[in-house]
């Protein structure tokens, strides 16, 4: 049976274009159990990473026992990643919350649902009947790990409630630039592609994104494609030799803060050799003028002078999407935690809207998610967007909204742009948020610049509620700890990056007193005794399928119209694609087809925005430029990123995820195969850097910032010269320390990163800070980096290849669908 | 012919509001958007200067004539503090780009009767870039007006 510590991506099911990928069902069961030992298969999805495999798990006396892939699914076709294989484990960890916690003279002690809910309650009242501007007194930060059903019940709570604009999810960090760039280019959120685009390429633009690290079954198809019989051109855009990158036909590795310049010098060449759909962009899109006289600034040899790249391979990336027939592009946080990420994004839109590739099979955009249930927060606005796709700015959609909720439409905060993460936590600085809850996320490690962040927390002023799974470092500055339940604990359901609508079912109970994150919001809303204009309760629902039907009214008519799903239409087969309705009984696999976008100045979700600033645009000027459907051409100049390297901070710093944890490791790094097959952290450098350092693999390094540093054996790589990586998530629960690195070196790359964010998306830069990297020592041999992904060591360097033995071997089959 | 007067102000109008810029963003370096983005216009506001320079130099820049009751003392004193601060600050920005917001529509006017094909080619470079500074303040300034105003 393979290892699939050693090989993530598991057996290989080749395939040729137009054909459908194979069915592998894998299955991992602890040992001592057979598959004929389970009891009962019960059906739920990846709450890992945003990929959406559908798998079983399997339960025995009342507890998991392993899982086992879905082979009738659409997004993986039974294949699971070790994420998926291993991270359940986590479920059954011993140090579970099981019982709320309260801060008593400066310990949290534990205590019963009352007394912490109670205590709660009494704040939030204190700080609602506290003069005007009570709202403003509270802030919400939320996950990317949630189900649809929690985050539309706070999302009602929140802004039909409360009345506060102060509400925004982690997905700030990871997925925030993948609506902004679609809602600036096509009017509103949501994938244009499926993928199944995969099955139909003739060519794969992967931009910023280690996919076979951060979606390993995505990247499975795409590798049982790429050694199938018509092999797609394979273009990778990465300043690491990740897995990607080695089987690319053309690898371009710009240096940290420059895509946008390397997008329009890929445009450039488009337009410039008239690789483009001409009868295309004149019937369905805006802005080619504009376009063309920006990029025109963007000759191959410039932008090799800014990006340091070979002008040749820009001109053969530029090629290959040229003369492909049918592009499949991927974008992830290599374009979006960096420099200008929302104009770089809207770039690779550009290139599908100027090659006429968008709403056919095998012409796909994911402007992908990091989380599992991004898409979801998106949609039902527990994150800074309103419910169903609508518009902050058209009265009409607040109308509806007040309609349906039956509230006066002056409580729904539409005044402002919603407030995003970094800047709920500025107000919580300056003493203005009083009350901020935290469910499902950890911010003290996955914030940048986390010193800063520590110090907010931990304000005496600010009462911090955490709800999650264990004491993270941020519940352990908490004066409220609330015990949650977790995916197999809780019915749900949540949607992948290709709008795949999954259901997870209850499987066993949560250990102790925790209970689903649904409950404890549905509590929260009868204790504060929210009401409606008719003065019966705001929230009328008591259960995750009766949340489920709400939102199916409040998404009716937009673009995630729901209103033809039904839990019993998830259960036993696949997953559903929305848009779902009366007209799509059976879901939508590809959007704009025909050229016709969501732009209508009645329909769209934002009015535009400046890229560069982020200055809003108004109605009038929308309408002004009378869309009539059309998508919009983004034409935007590169500029320096925020912060440079100097003599004093001579590398960029970039980070990232590996293929064997996930967020900020308080599931992953509690399943032991995956936890041992990347035990800590490390730094990342190229030989050339290494070797002007004196450094070898192994050594013990320090790397700093204005803001930080933290301290790690050097992994010798294939990343490029100039730039330094370090894997985030690593924090300090399982380093010995309590909340933060105290008098010890610092382990989390976030001491180091800055705090700037992207003006539209605000989501944060964490891929351009400037370090600087000493010598320490020698190590006491090779660093803990993985050999399996990104961070293989460079050739030449020595150490042991990252296997998991007999303890990571899972079965996979072949034979059947 | 007055052009020189409108292109003094305008190009004294320019350098004061960079420095303007730079002064609220050191001085509101703990809001990083207000930072970056007020240094990134603080340099575009240096080249609309430095472009403005050949063309008041031809028209015989008279400093003596130019209006005077120019904003270049808001910021005299540094910035304020706290959020309420912040937003009278970009307030009194505000004002010093309307000032250059207006005398780009006057100097486009003024160069249309000039004849003035390359004046006429900097303000159309420039002053969309303006009017996008003033569209930046107005939204920063929404969203920053409800909590400082009411909540803090």
């Amino acid at each position: 049976m393979p290892d699939r510590i050693a090989d993530p991506w598991g057996p290989r099911t080749p395939y040729a274009r137009g054909g459908e990928w194979p069915a592998r069902t894998d299955v991992f069961l602890e040992e001592g159990t057979r598959e004929e030992d389970v009891e009962r298969w019960v059906q739920t999805a990846s709450i890992l990473h945003s990929n959406g495999d559908a798998y079983d798990m399997a339960v025995r006396d009342g507890r998991l026992v392993g899982v086992r892939g879905r082979a009738v699914d659409r997004v993986n076709r039974g294949r699971l990643g070790p994420k998926d294989l291993f991270g359940w484990q986590a479920n059954r960890s011993r140090d579970r919350l099981t019982r709320p916690l309260v801060r008593e003279g400066g310990r949290l002690v534990e205590t019963d649902w009352d007394t912490a809910m109670g205590r709660v309650v009494e704040r939030s009242r204190e700080l609602l009947g506290s003069g005007p501007g009570g709202w403003g007194r509270f802030g919400f930060y939320t996950s990317g790990q949630l189900f649809l059903e929690e985050y539309y019940t706070l999302g009602v709570i929140g802004k039909a409630g409360i009345g506060t604009p102060h509400m925004d999810g982690n997905t700030r960090l990871c997925t925030a630039t993948a609506a902004a760039a679609l809602k600036a280019s096509f009017g509103t959120d949501g994938q244009p592609g499926s993928y199944t685009d995969v099955d139909h390429c003739d060519a794969i633009a992967v931009y910023g994104h280690n996919v076979a690290e951060t979606q390993t079954m995505l990247w499975a198809r795409m590798l049982d494609r790429l050694h199938g019989a018509d092999r797609p051109a394979l273009l990778c855009v990465d300043p690491r030799l990740t897995p990607v990158a080695r089987e690319a036909d053309v690898h371009l590795a710009p240096v940290s803060g420059t895509n946008l310049a390397l997008m329009n010098g890929l445009v450039h060449e488009l337009i410039r050799n008239g690789w483009i759909d001409e009868r295309y962009v004149r019937a369905s899109t805006l802005g080619f003028e504009a376009l063309e006289r920006l990029t025109a600034g963007y000759p191959p040899g410039r932008v090799a002078d800014i990006c340091r790249v070979p002008s040749d391979d820009v001109r053969a990336a530029a090629r290959l999407l040229g003369t492909c027939s049918r592009l499949l592009s991927t974008v992830l946080q290599g374009f979006y935690q960096s420099h200008e990420a929302t104009a770089a994004s809207c770039a690779v839109n550009n290139i599908h809207l100027l090659r006429g590739m968008i709403g056919l099979p095998g012409a796909g955009i994911y402007q992908m998610n990091g989380q599992p249930t991004a898409q979801n927060t998106r949609e039902t606005g527990a994150d800074g967007d309103l419910p169903g796709m609508r518009n902050w700015d058209n009265a009409e959609h607040i109308r509806e909204l007040a309609a349906l909720w039956n509230v006066d439409p002056a409580i729904i905060p539409h005044w402002a742009p919603p407030t995003h993460a970094m800047q709920i936590f500025r107000y919580a600085e300056q003493g203005s948020i009083r009350l901020l809850w935290v469910s499902a996320t950890n911010p003290a490690v996955s914030l940048p610049d986390l010193g800063r962040i520590r110090s907010i927390l931990g304000r005496e002023e600010l009462f911090l509620v955490v709800q999650d799974l264990f004491l993270t470092e941020t519940a352990r500055l908490a004066d409220i700890v609330l015990p949650a339940a977790t995916w197999g604990e809780k019915l749900g359901t949540f949607t992948s990056v290709d709008r795949t609508v999954h259901i997870s079912e209850t499987a066993v109970e949560p250990p102790g007193e925790a209970r689903p994150d649904l409950d404890i919001f549905l509590d929260y809303a009868r204790r504060m005794d929210f009401r409606d204009r008719d003065g019966a309760p705001l929230v009328k629902w008591h259960d995750a399928e009766g949340a489920f039907e709400a939102w199916k009214a409040c998404s009716r008519g937009r673009p995630c119209d729901y209103t033809g799903i039904t839990y019993d239409m998830l259960r036993g087969g696949s997953g559903v694609q929305w848009p779902c309705t009366d007209e799509a009984p059976h879901g939508t696999e590809r959007l704009y087809a025909g050229g016709r976008f969501n732009t209508d100045p009645d329909f769209c979700e934002t009015y535009g925005h400046d890229l560069t600033t982020g200055a809003a645009h108004t109605e009038a000027e929308y309408r002004a430029r009378e869309p009539r459907g059309r998508a919009f051409l983004q034409a935007h100049e590169w500029t320096p990123p925020p912060e440079r390297t100097s003599d004093d901070y001579p590398l960029v710093l970039t980070t990232g995820r590996t293929v064997y944890h996930f967020h900020t490791r308080t599931k992953t790094g509690r399943a032991s195969q995956l936890a041992a097959a990347a035990p800590d952290v490390w730094v990342e450098l190229n030989a050339a850097d290494a070797a002007a350092l004196g450094a070898s693999e192994g050594d013990r390094m320090r790397v700093e910032s204005p803001r930080g540093a933290i301290e790690a054996p050097a992994r010798i790589s294939g990343v490029r010269p100039g730039v330094v990586f370090v894997p985030f998530h690593y924090g300090y629960w399982d380093a010995g320390d309590a909340a933060g690195p105290g008098a010890g070196a610092g382990r989390a790359a976030n001491e180091l990163t800055i705090t700037a964010w992207d003006p539209v998306s605000k989501q944060p830069a964490f891929k351009v800070a400037a370090v600087r990297v000493t010598r320490l020592g020698a190590g006491d041999g090779p660093s803990p980096a993985p050999t399996t992904g990104a961070s293989a060591p460079a050739a030449g360097v020595a150490a042991p290849a990252t296997t998991g033995g007999a303890a990571a071997e899972a079965r996979s089959r072949m034979e059947e669908a | 012919m007055h052009l020189a007067d409108y292109l003094g102000l305008l190009h004294r109008s320019e350098g004061e509001l960079a420095d303007a810029f730079r002064t609220v963003a050191r001085g509101h370096a703990e809001e990083p958007d207000v930072f970056h983005i007020c240094e990134r216009l603080a340099a575009q506001c240096d080249r609309h200067a430095a472009a403005l320079r050949p063309f008041a130099e031809r028209y015989g820049e008279e400093q003596e004539d130019e209006p005077e009751r120019l904003h270049s003392d808001l910021f005299g004193d540094g910035v304020r503090s706290g959020g309420l601060g912040l937003l009278r600050d970009l307030h009194d920005l505000y004002l010093m780009a309307s000032e250059c917001d207006i005398s780009w529509t006057m100097i486009g006017q003024g160069a249309q009767g000039a004849r003035d094909t390359e004046l006429l080619a900097v303000v159309d470079a420039c002053e969309h870039e303006t009017a996008t500074q003033l569209a930046w303040l107005r939204t920063r300034m929404k969203q920053a007006a409800p909590q400082a105003l009411v909540v803090a």
